[in-house]
């Protein structure tokens, strides 16, 4: 077998790859071998005949005129341009291309083109793979919206004699469920139950336990009128149910009598609630307990006080420990300030916690922030 | 930050000239106008950016929502007019950029006075007797074919998207002048393949020149025609040469055209 030396090879020609010169008006003036067969044409029906942009397909001749052509005037050579080819049968062909202007008057332009079927067909399945991750992103996104919105009251219900304000806003971005939650039902002709909590941990898992707490909360407020008796019942249930985040919860019971609101108040392992009297001294209440589905040997304690013309705060850690970029907290003492010079109206006061913990970590939650406030109706 | 830094505005020229702003179409920036501007700098004020999204700008500037229209372009170049404090601008808009000027001097006719349409085109999907020169097949084949060549450079531009120092990113970008964030590319060909501005046309009151090309893929001789027919008083200009950038190709005829046409700059 004789072999061509190597000095002799037609390099052009025979180069293992689509190789075009373009003249300066876009015409061909000379193709290899390997690209007249993945065009399927003959040299003359392409060469000095057709343009390179007409031997393209409509999408990658709109590449060519406004993105290939400035380029190459402006840094000589373009790489790993995906184009297709349209072959004389109308069949296409998905090519690499590579170009570069050569320098001197006549602006001619060397054009390298690799079939890449079997890559094409790869991308195809990362692009679909990639529209399908994408889908998923906004379902799951509006997924956690809705069941957000099943954890938290749009609004509180309208109690008689009560004004209730409450407030909630969802770490970053809103993508993820939370694990703050309230709710506001009443368990009474005259008596109300007030519950904010704040489940352990994120996501779907977090969500159902926020869902089984606040359920079961719910269930058992009427057979507990005292929330230390309740977060006992809860913390069973939770600990039966075998669940791995645990939850920190205040419960209010409100009953209504013939002197106004008295309030009924236990905490499990939560911040204590802050009371605003009258003359705008802020005061704690309640005795912390132990988070409920932790311990062995939980702890809750009732505490009972008369609401007369307070308002009364609840809160997660999400509004104390709220981080400015500088790492500063936004801290207890902040929010006491907060609550001492505001008005003691309770939807004001909720929403300007919020706003307040926001601004603090410029805007950009690092954590839930759940909030109820709320005060005996005037007159 | 002032709109106009964001878009990496520059204003040179004589204090009093005439007023040009240079407004590059889709694909590529500013430097669209470097064999054309200059020729303009001794005796006009000359006004150059890039497009939000596009080249030079800042990632910020680019709203998904607000450059769903080209309106939303329109309104980002007259603010960065205003922020210049000129007035009497004419607006040299390439491609889908002189819709842009239309849509900035109908907003504002007494700031944009004199429109400038390279290769315009007021739709380029053929819709009934009018011939803008692409099918719906077409526009879907270029937004694929864009799609496909994100691929290569989706990575090297993560880092803009997420806030990184755009410029220390593009750096690693030979050919940075002609990049556009992927997401925005596609969004950009989109809004500007899919978009309709004939209704447009006819409340043009400013003295208008349309520079077309004889042999244009993007913008057929029918488009520039019909924008043409459709502007009163327009001035139609065929450059020979072929292809959708004459003032790349041949930037002499076009910085010709525009000094016939507009008033004697200050020299």
């Amino acid at each position: 077998m004789s072999r061509t030396p190597a000095s002799e090879v037609d390099t052009f020609e025979s180069a293992p790859c689509g190789y075009v010169v373009v003249d300066q008006r876009g015409v061909i003036a000379r193709a290899n071998a390997e690209f007249l067969r993945l065009l399927g044409s003959d040299a003359d029906e392409v060469v000095g005949v057709r343009t390179f942009s007409s031997l393209v397909s409509p999408g990658g001749q709109v590449l060519l005129e406004t993105h290939v052509r400035p380029i190459l005037d402006h840094a000589g050579v373009v790489r790993e341009l995906a184009l297709e080819l349209v072959r004389s049968d109308g069949g296409r062909v998905p090519v690499l291309m590579n170009a570069r202007l050569v320098d001197g008057p006549a602006r001619t332009v060397l054009v390298v083109l690799v079939e890449t079927r079997d890559r094409h067909r790869y991308e195809d399945y990362l692009l679909a793979a990639k529209a399908a991750a994408e889908r998923a992103g906004q379902e799951s996104a509006v997924m956690a919206e809705t069941l957000q919105q099943t954890l938290i009251p749009p609004r509180p219900p309208v109690v008689p004699h009560l004004e209730i304000g409450a407030a909630y806003r969802p770490a970053g971005s809103g993508h993820e469920v939370g694990g703050d939650f309230y709710d506001v039902f009443q368990v009474a002709p005259d008596a109300w139950e007030v519950v904010l909590g704040d489940v352990s941990g994120k996501g779907i898992n977090a969500a159902v336990v926020t869902s089984f707490v606040r359920h079961t909360v719910r269930s058992e407020a009427i057979a507990h009128p005292d929330p230390a008796d309740l977060l006992h019942a809860l913390d069973v249930a939770m600990r039966e149910h075998g669940t791995e985040h645990h939850c920190t919860l205040a419960v209010v019971r409100l009953d209504r009598g013939a002197s106004g609101w008295t309030l009924a108040l236990s905490l499990a392992g939560h911040p204590p609630a802050l009371v605003r009297r009258p003359d705008g001294q802020v005061v704690e209440l309640g005795v912390p307990g132990t988070p409920a589905g932790l311990v062995t040997d939980p702890a809750f304690c009732t505490v009972h006080h008369q609401l007369g013309d307070d308002l009364v705060t609840l809160f997660t850690d999400g509004v104390t420990e709220a981080r400015a970029p500088t790492g500063e907290l936004f801290g207890d003492d902040r929010l006491v300030e907060l609550l001492a010079g505001g008005a003691g109206d309770p939807h004001v006061t909720a929403a300007q916690v919020v706003a307040e913990a926001l601004s603090w970590q410029a805007e950009n939650a690092s954590d839930d922030i759940a909030v109820v406030s709320f005060a005996a109706a005037s007159g | 930050m002032e709109v106009g830094g964001a878009l990496n505005a520059t204003m040179t020229g004589p204090s009093g000239a005439p007023v040009l702003v240079f407004v590059h179409g889709f694909g590529c920036g500013q430097q669209m106008w470097r064999l054309v501007a200059p020729a303009f700098a001794q005796d006009f004020r000359v006004i150059l950016l890039d497009l939000p999204g596009s080249a030079g700008s800042d990632p910020s500037t680019y709203d998904a929502e607000r450059h769903s229209t080209l309106e939303g372009y329109a309104d980002d170049i007259l603010q960065v007019l205003r922020e210049l404090a000129v007035d009497d601008v004419t607006f040299v808009g390439h491609s889908v950029a002189s819709m842009m000027g239309v849509l900035a001097h109908l907003k504002e006719p007494s700031l944009v006075t004199r429109l400038v349409l390279v290769s315009p085109s007021a739709r380029y999907v053929d819709d009934g007797d009018y011939r803008g020169g692409f099918s719906q097949a077409d526009v879907d084949d270029l937004l694929a074919m864009m799609e496909r060549n994100q691929l290569g450079w989706q990575g090297a531009l993560s880092g803009m998207v997420a806030g990184e120092s755009h410029v220390a990113a593009r750096a690693e970008l030979d050919d940075s002048f002609c990049r556009t964030r992927p997401d925005v590319a596609l969004h950009f060909a989109t809004v500007t393949f899919t978009g309709d501005n004939r209704a447009d046309l006819p409340r043009v009151a400013a003295p208008t020149l349309i520079l077309q090309v004889r042999d244009d893929l993007i913008a057929p001789i029918s488009a520039g025609e019909y924008v043409h027919e459709q502007i009163a008083g327009s001035r139609l200009q065929i450059i020979e040469t072929r292809g959708h950038a004459p003032h790349l190709t041949d930037p002499d005829a076009v910085v010709s055209a525009m000094r016939d046409f507009m008033p004697v700059g200050a020299a």
